[in-house]
């Protein structure tokens, strides 16, 4: 094969290649990816659809934390606004996860504006709180 | 003491920065000296802190904010590292000794090279240090020293995290070497089939500690997050998995220009960026500037200080790339079905899977640009990253047997298709008689497809199979990787697609069932070690006439006020039953305790067909057995 022809291949076997991986990434992005949402921006922007994959961070409330049967669990998640988001998880929480602790929750809203989480983060030791959450102050406990 | 230490580190800045210069200015004997100079100071230096862990010395800030008199030794010393700043002390002492090691190692009969080259490392040595010394020393006292320390985050106490740092700065390192090489020879505008043979074993000498570094993190966060997983594509991972992903593309690479003298070019860009996405991953684990579920120490202005070295290196690279590129010769025609056809369709999976992997990584970064907080996880790196890996899985065993400049297709066509065959035949048998899920299945299919055809190639170029270990060690260490790559493909897809979880809520006394086991909650004890406490769960687990006793603890760390999972694991050869303590909790009255249970089908395979990887790296840097008459210059070899 002439060296043209096989630059003219190469080429266009990369393209080819480069064009379907950038294709199947907008698509797995528009699949995939989570919006962010504090308690604050909720209150100013309403609800997302119920059934829509989110997430949501804050604070654990102090106080808020309670149990139900099948290690299901609820709280609440809160920051400097008025605004509250309820949140229940079924599962083990993370370590670190406590009353007053920062938290990024994953999942969807339901019906009733409940937050059905479907996994937990919770910061991980003290130096290090989620980046969503650093302009936050830390509730006094 | 430290004192000592922080001078000898200052001593050992300007050594290497003598050691840049003379290497530039050709002098290969000077530049050598400096750096076995600078490697013995950096040493001294290093030894000083570590020292000081030891003793416990916590006058030195360092110590006082990460260390703990009642740590075990070992945790003592491999504190050293488990922080910010000890471990860029590592990162330096790591990128001195390469430059020692090259000057030791490297006998060419290319003097001026190894002097540039040496010179390269030298320089990459004096920013690391200037960063260490000027952006985060450890060698500072306190005022005042502490009664005690606030010990080592006790996540970090453990026997495979202690060695993975290290391991992953080897890896990454040796790949600034191999950059190091690239530049010298692009300066001297001769990157050919000489140059590709002393730059392959250094490629390879940093392949193998990368890829171990990266097996220990994920086999360490499997047993203890206790989140069931081995890889959670997790900002951190990624940051060791991209410059992974390259390098084994320059492996390959570099293949082709020492063999054919051709990809001259596309070799020293690879060389470059590996290095290049090296230090953008130290910039994303060190400026903790994305979220990830393991970042420790967060500080932007050393992530500003990083990105502007990486701006520095990388463009003063790609300048003199793009200078000097054009100089390269190639090497001879080639069709599209020649080893180097296959071979560039590897390199272009490689690279593109490594675009996708940065494009999630750095996607929160993208989309905050827009004025949006929002992230992608595992489905995005499901969607994007496997298919297109997968591409590459299944035509290995084809394209491996093209030869050089133009294969001779014939009967290779009937082999695949007899291959394939049989192949589906076992995915089938799977799915209909086992009742495995489809995607396990095709697992299974694509595993034993890659084992397979890394065996018949081995078969294929020894003519006949008792001749096989007649075959040089590099074709035995490719035999290995390939290996290697199929079991870990067959752990790989079968753990994620067939595996078992579940959120147990025992009271004492309770059983459940977790994929075919009985667990059975038999007593909950506290229990005490050498500087934590934790509540130890006793369950028994039974299925059929096999019975185990499963142990998950909960610890609690006083001096770090922290509490850490230690997960039990039953191992059956075919799987790990899993058990992770979660927490107590009293509803109406009654103690209840929750557990993470997981089943992981074939898990073991994952770190076992990495294992087999790293091995035939291993095996591939052994020189020739047999020397022929004409004997080949020695390939340097990683120290």
């Amino acid at each position: 094969m002439r060296a043209r022809t096989r630059r003219l291949w190469t080429f266009s076997i990369a393209a080819a290649l480069v064009l379907a991986a950038a294709a199947l990434v907008l698509y797995a992005m528009r699949e995939t990816a989570d919006m962010f949402y504090t308690p604050e921006r909720l209150s100013e922007i309403g609800l997302p659809e119920p059934g829509q994959r989110v997430k949501v961070g804050g604070f654990v409330e102090p106080g808020s934390l309670s149990y139900g049967e099948n290690a299901r669990i609820f709280f609440t998640v809160i920051d400097e606004s008025p605004t509250e988001i309820e949140v229940t998880y079924t599962g083990v929480t993370p370590d670190l996860f406590r009353e007053g602790s920062g938290v990024v929750a994953t999942g969807s809203f339901d019906e009733a504006g409940l937050f059905e989480a479907t996994e937990i983060l919770a910061k991980h030791d003290e130096n290090y709180v989620p980046r969503e959450l650093k302009h936050l102050e830390v509730p006094q406990t | 003491m430290i004192e000592i230490g922080h001078f000898a580190a200052i001593l050992a800045l300007f050594l290497s920065l003598a050691q840049g210069v003379s290497g530039l200015m050709g002098s290969r004997r000077g530049a050598g000296l400096m750096a076995v100079a600078a490697f013995a100071l950096m040493s001294v230096s290093f030894g000083t802190l570590v020292n000081a862990f030891i003793i416990s010395d916590f006058s030195v800030q360092l110590v006082a904010n990460h260390s703990h008199t009642l740590k075990p030794f070992i945790y003592k010393v491999a504190g050293t590292w488990g922080n910010h700043e000890g471990s860029m002390a590592m990162w330096c002492l790591v990128t001195i000794g390469f430059g020692a090691a090259a000057a030791g190692l490297l006998n060419t009969d290319r003097p001026k090279l190894e002097a540039r080259a040496i010179g390269i490392q030298g320089l990459i040595a004096a920013g690391s240090m200037a960063y260490l010394l000027f952006a985060s020393s450890p060698y500072t006292r306190l005022d005042v020293a502490p009664l005690q320390g606030a010990s080592l985050n006790p996540l970090l106490q453990d026997p495979a995290l202690a060695l993975h740092p290290p391991l992953l700065y080897l890896g990454y390192v040796g790949y600034s070497f191999v950059f190091a090489l690239a530049a010298a020879g692009l300066i001297e505008a001769r990157i050919d089939r000489d140059w590709a043979k002393i730059a392959r074993g250094w490629a390879m000498g940093a392949f193998v500690p990368l890829t171990i570094g990266i097996l220990l993190g994920s086999y360490w966060a499997y047993y203890e997050l206790g989140w069931g997983g081995w890889w959670f594509w997790d900002p951190v991972e990624n940051a060791s998995f991209m410059p992974w992903l390259l390098g084994t593309a320059l492996l390959h690479s570099i293949l082709v220009t020492e063999k054919r003298g051709s990809f001259a070019v596309w070799t020293a860009l690879l060389a470059v960026l590996t290095f290049c996405f090296s230090i953008l991953g130290a910039f994303l684990v060190r400026s903790g500037i994305l979220t990830s579920v393991h970042a420790f120490a967060i500080d932007p202005t050393r992530g500003l200080v990083l990105l502007f070295g990486l701006m520095l290196y990388g463009g003063a690279a790609l300048a003199i790339f793009a200078l000097r590129a054009h100089t390269l010769k190639g090497g001879p025609a080639w069709t599209a079905t020649s080893r180097e056809g296959a071979l560039m369709g590897n390199n272009l999976v490689f690279t593109v899977a490594t675009a996708t992997v940065l494009l999630g990584t750095l996607f929160p970064l993208i989309a905050e640009g827009f004025g949006r907080q929002m992230s992608v996880g595992e489905p995005y790196f499901r969607l994007t990253f496997v298919p297109i890996v997968v591409i590459a899985l299944v035509a290995l065993p084809v394209v491996q047997a093209w030869s050089w400049g133009k294969a001779d297709l014939k009967g290779l066509g009937k082999w695949a298709a007899g291959a394939a065959a049989i192949s589906l035949v076992f995915v089938l048998l799977g799915v209909g008689l086992f009742d495995i899920p489809v995607f396990a299945g095709l697992g299974v299919g694509l595993g034993f497809w890659l084992i397979g055809g890394a065996i018949w190639e081995l078969k294929r170029r020894a003519l006949v199979w008792n001749r096989v270990f007649r075959l040089p060690s590099r074709v035995w260490g490719m035999t290995l990787a390939h290996i290697g790559l199929g079991i870990f493909t067959l752990g790989a897809v079968v753990e994620t697609s067939a595996r078992y979880e579940t959120t147990l809520d025992l009271a004492i006394g309770q059983q459940a069932e977790v994929a075919g086991w009985t667990l059975t909650l038999d007593d909950v004890r506290s229990v005490e070690g050498p500087n934590w406490y934790a509540d130890r769960g006793i369950l028994t687990a039974t299925r059929g006439s096999a019975t185990a006793v499963l142990t998950p603890e909960k610890r609690y760390y006083p001096a770090s006020q922290m509490p850490t999972t230690e997960t039990s694991i039953h191992r059956t050869g075919v799987g790990d039953l899993y058990l992770a303590l979660g927490d107590r909790r009293v509803i109406d009255g009654a103690v209840r305790w929750t557990f993470r249970a997981y089943y992981n089908p074939l898990i073991d395979l994952v770190f076992l067909g990495v294992s087999v990887m790293s091995l035939g790296g291993l095996i591939a840097m052994l020189r020739p057995r047999r020397k022929r008459v004409t004997a080949e210059r020695p390939v340097p070899q990683e120290a």
